[in-house]
């Protein structure tokens, strides 16, 4: 079996396994990193949603073969460390809104703020209406209020 | 688990209708043991008077019902208190978001006087025992478990402060408990860790408790946040899939090309057993399923399947069979007196199929071997799970453990257990654990669904006054046969020819719907037929399609009279606390103010569950939002602001109820919108959330602004589905008055061309793409 290395939540890790398999599966049924969740498959209701080199990405459309064994993955355990505290100013801020419900959806939703605080500070902008408007994520339970306001608190704090 | 105390609640002293301060007496027991359990007794079940009013509701409604049904075996719920200095209990309810687990917190914290932080809450195994007291469903978590998890918490707090009074040598009246420490007057303390072992008891003591006069809350009634928002936004919050149980690989199930088809033969087993990561294949009446190292083997396995499969029952048919059907089954409305100075108003709205897929998809583990079975799944009818898992298993119901685990959403759903069943057919037919997950796909096309309906509203009016209101509902059936939560109900529910299911169904439709106007003869009733489709009480069940139709009408009603619907609705209402709902929302929400073209306002009201609700929404149905370019989405109309107030008497925790509302007001959006299943040549077209479409980020309102009303009630209501029907309602009316006419069928674009390419049935999932590192951001 061919073994796949890259970086996740800044550690080396090696696995046993196809290339062809997605990174979703790798993380979730072989590392058993649970963060990211299945919604789809398909991309398309990003609940999986994580880092890769900063970026957000979707590990369920991409091959674990097609990493370099220098990319950095981080879901939503390693959000944390990357400001070297216990939680990130971002999942404070959806703590302070109670924002989750059933909460399946929510790691994904958090990466994706995350994601989106760095794209419009790359554009030399702030979140505007239209950016939470674009937001693709979906959440069954219809937190979207609270997600709005949690993004404004965590932009701030960020 | 060295605890200390567990206490449970017994039988109530005093019926339900008696003076207030009677209604805090009760009696408990002190569990015999090492720790202090406590538990708490509600028998004898109070009297209800007879229906006297127009409609059945209004006396007794689905609520009362569903606690009295869990009244005899209240007093097998116990708290525990440990020598740590926490408090547990294990819910016998089931939390999937709705903040249940929460509330219990608060209650036990309450009236055990001890921070919430101490108070931990788990999910109960299905426990035979109870009977009808393990079902999550109709809102009545909190209306049922209120006084006897506060009944058991506050035996336990007596034993302890017995226990302390001894080591203080003090008398019990002397003491003062607070933030879980005991004190003295002269300033010695025990913490209730400490006292924990002493306030065992040997044996099992019956003793009287008082509760807390509400004047004395501390926490019910404070906003809480979540007691697993950590756990949430931090990962480590685990659903059914996320558990790890030894040897269970991932599985899944290939499914028939219609809906409900069964498979006759896998034709290539041995190529599709020779796959990277594959370890098992067996066919089940469900479909083919896999097992494999991954689920990404499982969805590569799945879609290399070649089976031939036998039709399912709905083959060939297309929505336009079902609202013919439904047309069919539809009975004439009742005759009414000749009037020749009456005029009528008339409304007829199909409401297509709608999917309360979750998005925690319907997954279960289960380890069936050497005569046993071990199952962990999100289940609301956990005990029903377990005796027909059992009965098809063919082992007895006691050789069933059913570990029941916190569902990602249910909306109705999770009363169902058809993850659970399937994966304990599936590890029985492998001989080996598995942890079945149902891919997107499947739960969108194959899982239950809100049946498709039709409903017809006749309104009488003269000289100022509405003589009549009638409302006739015909829909596909409603599936009940979980039943009441466990397999006797269950099994009368299933009764040959759908006789038990539509006198589930009828009870259900009395004892929730209401029409609380002055309308003079009113009447509403039900048809349910075709029991072909999965089908099943989905978030707030029958009630957002009949008062959509239902205010529409009343909507139509004011205009022909030529009054302003708020003010007509006020005029008309004949209850106080729903008159003060839509008040509060037409002032906030600043009814009538002037709007532009293509835009509009709408008011609704709604009575259920013990509470009242009112929803006024703004929408905005000009060209510049309708047009909306959305990739893979719709758009549509926008609601551009919603004001929502609900009275649901005695609130645990406004934070939750908030947040509750704030979720039904989307869902109620999607109903009205855009959210609809197609069926097409007998399968369901939308297989994802690219084709289904609940509300998103780009269609929910910028504004929102939820009223929890004040109350003087010592009863608390419902609330995980109250914030859905007003808010349906009020977006229909809303839409209405924009566009100039009255929609007759909901959502409003079902109709449009598809938004979507429909993704193939054979192979019956999607795989999934690989381009993903081209789409980072």
């Amino acid at each position: 079996m061919p073994k796949q290395t890259f970086v996740l939540n800044g550690r080396t890790v090696t696995v046993d396994v196809h290339p062809d398999v997605r990174v979703l599966w790798v993380l979730r049924d072989l590392l058993g990193v649970t963060g990211p969740k299945y919604g789809c498959g398909i991309n398309v209701c990003k609940a999986c949603t994580s880092h890769i080199n900063g970026r957000a990405f979707n590990p369920c459309s991409v091959r674990v073969g097609d990493l370099e064994a220098t990319d950095e993955v981080t879901t939503i355990e390693g959000l944390p460390d990357t400001v070297g505290a216990d939680l990130h100013p971002m999942q404070q801020a959806w703590l302070d809104r109670d924002v989750a419900q059933c909460g399946y959806c929510q790691p994904g939703q958090i990466m994706a703020a995350v994601a989106l605080v760095r794209k419009v500070r790359r554009e030399g902008r702030s979140i505007t209406d239209a950016d939470l408007d674009g937001i693709r994520n979906i959440c069954r339970c219809g937190t979207y209020t609270r997600i709005r306001e949690a993004i404004a608190q965590g932009e701030r704090s960020m | 688990m060295t605890g200390l105390t567990r206490a449970r609640w017994a039988g109530m002293t005093t019926d339900l209708g008696a003076a207030s301060l009677g209604r805090r007496a009760f009696v408990g027991y002190v569990i015999g043991g090492t720790t202090l359990v406590a538990a708490a007794d509600l028998v004898p079940a109070p009297a209800h008077a007879v229906p006297g009013t127009p409609q059945p509701a209004e006396a007794y409604d689905l609520n009362d019902m569903l606690t009295e049904a869990a009244m005899p075996t209240a007093n097998l719920i116990t708290v525990t208190v440990h020598e740590d200095g926490t408090a547990s209990f294990e819910l016998p309810r089931m939390e999937v978001g709705q903040g249940v687990t929460t509330s219990t917190a608060m209650l036990i914290a309450e009236e055990l006087d001890i921070p919430l932080a101490k108070v931990r809450v788990t999910l109960a195994d299905a426990r035979p025992e109870l009977v009808w007291n393990q079902l999550t469903g109709g809102s009545n978590t909190t209306i049922s478990t209120y006084t006897p998890i506060r009944v058991a918490a506050a035996v336990a707090k007596g034993a302890l402060l017995e226990a302390a009074a001894v080591q203080l040598g003090d008398t019990v009246a002397n003491l003062v408990a607070r933030g879980g420490v005991v004190q003295a007057p002269d300033g010695r303390s025990v913490t209730y860790g400490e006292l924990a072992r002493a306030a065992a008891s040997r044996t099992t003591r019956r003793v009287d408790v008082r509760l807390k006069d509400a004047a004395d809350f501390r926490v019910v009634g404070t906003g809480q946040p979540r007691i697993d928002a950590r756990d949430a936004v931090t990962g480590r919050k685990r659903y059914a899939t996320d558990l790890q149980v030894d040897g269970a690989l991932p599985t899944m199930v290939c499914r028939a090309p219609t809906l409900n088809g069964t498979p006759t033969r896998l034709r290539n087993q041995r190529q599709v057993l020779a796959m990277p990561g594959v370890t098992d294949v067996a066919l089940v009446d469900t479909g083919v399923a896999v097992r494999a190292e991954t689920f990404g083997q499982c969805i590569d396995a799945v879609r290399a399947m070649d089976v031939d499969w036998a039709d399912g029952p709905v083959a060939g048919e297309s929505d336009k069979d079902i609202v013919a059907e439904l047309r069919a089954a539809e009975q004439p409305l009742p005759p009414l007196p000749d009037n020749p100075l009456a005029e009528t108003v008339e409304l007829d709205v199909v409401f297509y199929f709608r999917s309360n897929s979750a998005m925690d998809t319907n997954s279960a583990i289960a380890d069936v071997r050497d005569g046993k079975a071990e199952i962990w799944s999100g289940l609301k009818s956990p005990i029903t799970a377990q005796e027909r898992i059992a009965e098809e298993l063919g082992l007895s119901p006691d050789a069933v453990t059913v570990h029941v685990v916190q569902g990602g959403g249910s909306f109705g759903r999770r009363l169902f257990f058809d993850g659970a069943l399937e994966a304990a057919k599936v590890s029985q037919a492998m001989g080996k654990p598995v942890k079945l997950m149902w891919h997107r796909a499947d739960d969108a096309r194959v899982g239950r669904a809100h049946p498709m309906a039709t409903s017809r509203v006749r309104a009488v009016h003269a000289g100022g006054e509405v003589l009549a209101f009638q409302q006739a509902h015909t829909s596909v059936e409603t599936d009940y046969r979980h039943g009441l939560g466990e397999l006797m109900s269950s099994m009368a529910a299933d009764l040959p020819a759908g006789l038990g299911n539509q006198g589930f169904a009828q009870t259900v439709f009395a004892l929730t719907q209401e029409v609380p106007y002055d309308f003079g003869a009113i009447s509403q009733s039900l048809v349910e037929t075709d029991d072909r489709f999965n089908t099943g009480s989905m978030r707030n069940i029958y009630s957002p399609d009949v008062r959509a139709a239902g205010e529409l009408a009343v909507d139509q009603l004011a205009a022909a009279m030529g009054t302003d619907p708020y003010e007509f609705r006020r005029a008309q209402l004949r209850n106080d606390r729903v008159r003060a709902v839509l008040d509060k929302v037409a002032e906030v929400g600043r009814w009538g103010r002037p709007m532009p073209a293509g835009t509009a306002q709408g008011i609704a009201i709604h009575k259920e569950y013990k509470g009242t609700s009112a929803c006024l929404v703004e929408i905005d149905c000009r060209p510049r939002q309708t047009e909306r370019d959305i990739p893979h989405g719709v758009g549509g109309p926008r609601v551009t602001k919603v004001v929502f107030a609900v009275d649901v008497g005695l609130v645990v925790n406004p934070r939750g109820l908030e947040a509750q509302m704030q979720g039904g007001i989307n869902d109620g959006i999607a109903l009205a919108l855009t959210s609809s299943l197609h069926l097409r040549d007998g399968h369901f077209l939308e297989a994802s959330w690219d084709n289904y479409f609940y509300t998103r980020q780009w269609n929910t309102p910028p504004e929102v602004e939820v009223v929890v009303m004040p109350s003087d009630s010592d009863q608390p209501g419902g609330a995980g589905e109250a914030g859905v029907a007003a808010t349906f309602a009020a977006v229909a009316c809303a839409y209405a008055r924009a566009v100039g006419e009255v929609p007759t069928y909901f959502p409003v674009n079902h109709r449009d061309p598809l938004r979507f390419r429909p993704k193939p049935t054979v192979p019956p999932i999607p795989q999934s793409p690989t381009n993903g590192l081209k789409k980072t951001w």
